[in-house]
């Protein structure tokens, strides 16, 4: 299974700090780990929010916004896509990374879907209706 | 709280348990009895843990454990070969040294040891279903349920299969080392076929398999990322993972909303995993550097790669592959491989160019009763314009195969002529 490791925001992340020197070099053993037991399929930081934008959706309306945005710990700061057997290896592997951030701070996992997950809800009809809409997008692109 | 321990337990196991076995196999140079003492040690964390909290470093607590054994079980050993009187006083210092080695055999070279287990556990001494359970069990540390689970055999069999396995490199007294020279090339190649191989049978899992089988794939693919790392100069380790990652890229797409095989030509490529698509790309790229460009899996890797970068099935690049195929005839002669490259010079160059190619095969012995042979002959003759050889070609094809869902396809298409 997949699952997606969400390094969340800190006030000083969104400040736009940047990490120490000993803390990249820490976050660059333990990315070298990840890839050597061949989990890590990949991984990005981001930029703090105020470098960011959000569309708002509302009926057929849309408003941009310019951050940064408030909730700063629900905020994204990186994230990784890792490849392992169970929920409970990813919790381990986690478990095992540097404080990503000077202060207190979370890492969330979350499974990312794959088609059988979608299950009875997925009838045939669906998922060939989804497959026009992509082949559809494909000859637009 | 006991089942969350042991949840915990079984993750880090399989994050820790081929790095413990290398380790011990270092020390106790056999890899059964390094099993047995890493085994001992699972069974100390599924008895403690539960009480005691998940230790806070547990891959090295597994480790302090089973090295404690190790050491208990060489005493016991000196202590009984003593009295037999077979060695004298020098055990005692041999001993010593030993549980000095077993500190640095723990600390260094982790992935040497891998490595070498990597090599031991595909070691040609061995069957190839006993190199595919070892290697499952020693190095993705799955347990003989779930092996057997995948390979649709029952446990015991597995069970036996290892056992047996363990008893053979003993036996032969393999060493625990890294081959060089022309016996590296050899069994290097025996890893990547034993690895290639878990990966196919994930892929052949259809609908309706227990999930442990499709899963392979992705065993497989971690066992590959790990070579990768372990032995970077070796471009077939690269040109191995580009393959799988390319061919897993297209899992999604392969099967249609009713569980029936769908044709690479055919499927939808908005499907396609993009993400998987890069890093096999990428592998292949790395495996090119290296001078690998024309090894079998690397040639292979390129072909998917060709289907891989074209946006729709229209814009496959034919002639590429047409020579692709011809350069890995060269490399590993076989009529299957003849047969697919005359499809794609069918698509390149035309109809009868391919179909010169396939008539050529027409006396190969290996492809008696392959259906696939009569499949593509009845295809380039429809697009000839021969539709009554064509029919007879279908028909002749759908009363070879065994898979009903092909032999269906075959009898209607023979029937629209």
């Amino acid at each position: 299974m997949k699952v997606m490791v969400i390094v969340k925001a800190t006030a000083e992340s969104e400040a736009g700090a940047m990490p120490s020197e000993q803390m990249l070099t820490e976050m660059g053993n333990y990315n070298e780990e990840l890839v050597k037991a061949g989990i890590m399929l990949a991984g990005e930081g981001l930029h703090p929010s105020s470098k960011g934008k959000r569309v708002l959706f509302s009926g057929r309306n849309r408003t941009v916004t310019d951050g940064p945005f408030a909730e700063t710990k629900e905020l994204i700061a990186g994230f990784w896509l890792w490849q392992v057997k169970s929920m409970d290896e990813a919790v381990e592997w986690v478990k095992r990374c540097p404080n990503p951030m000077n202060e207190e701070s979370t890492i969330e996992i979350r499974q990312v879907f794959e088609a059988e997950d979608f299950g009875e809800v997925m009838t045939p009809e669906l998922r060939e209706q989804e497959d026009r809409l992509r082949a559809q997008l494909e000859e637009k692109q | 709280m006991a089942t969350a321990a042991h949840r915990t337990v079984d993750a880090v196991w399989r994050i820790e348990s081929a790095r413990l076995i290398a380790g011990l196999t270092r020390f106790v140079r056999d890899v059964g009895l390094a099993e047995e003492l890493a085994q001992d040690a699972l069974v100390a964390a599924l008895e403690q843990w539960p009480e005691s909290g998940v230790p806070d470093k547990p891959g090295a607590w597994l480790m302090a454990v089973a090295k404690r054994r190790a050491i208990d079980q060489i005493r016991r050993r000196t202590v009984l070969e003593r009295k037999q009187e077979l060695l004298g006083r020098d055990l005692e210092l041999q001993q010593e040294s030993a549980e000095a080695g077993l500190d640095t055999a723990l600390d260094d070279d982790v992935g040497d040891d891998l490595l070498r287990l990597i090599f031991i556990a595909c070691h040609p001494v061995l069957s190839t279903e006993a190199r595919v359970a070892l290697t499952l069990r020693l190095l993705g540390g799955l347990t003989t349920d779930e092996i057997a689970r995948a390979f649709l055999v029952p446990e015991s069999t597995v069970a036996q299969r290892i056992v047996r396995a363990k008893r053979t490199l003993s036996e032969a007294g393999v060493p625990f080392e890294v081959p060089h020279g022309a016996e590296r090339d050899r069994r290097l190649s025996s890893v990547l076929e034993v690895i290639y191989l878990i990966f196919n049978e994930g892929y052949a899992a259809t609908a309706g398999d227990d999930w442990m089988r499709p899963a392979l794939c992705e065993d497989a693919m971690r066992l590959g990322r790990i070579l990768a790392e372990l032995t970077p100069a070796e471009p077939e380790v690269h040109g191995l993972v580009a393959l799988m990652e390319i061919q897993a890229s297209r899992s999604r797409a392969r099967v249609g909303p009713n569980g029936e095989p769908i044709l690479l030509l055919e499927q939808n490529r908005g499907r396609w995993d993009q993400l998987l698509i890069r890093r096999g790309l990428a592998a292949l790229a790395r495996a090119e550097v290296l001078g690998g460009a024309a090894g079998p899996y690397a040639l292979q890797a390129a072909i998917a790669a060709c289907h891989a970068r074209a946006r729709t099935a229209e814009e496959t690049d034919w002639a590429r592959i047409a020579a692709l195929y011809g350069t890995l005839a060269q490399v590993t002669p076989s009529p299957v491989v003849e047969l697919n490259r005359a499809v794609a010079v069918a698509m390149a160059d035309g109809p009868s160019a391919g179909l010169a190619l396939v008539d050529a095969l027409a006396e190969e012995r290996l492809l008696e009763g392959y259906h696939l042979l009569p499949a593509v002959r009845g295809d380039l003759l429809e697009k000839l314009g021969r539709f009554d050889e064509a029919r007879a070609e279908f028909s002749r094809a759908a009363s070879l195969t065994r898979n009903t869902r092909e032999r269906d396809v075959l009898l209607r298409r023979a029937g629209r002529l």
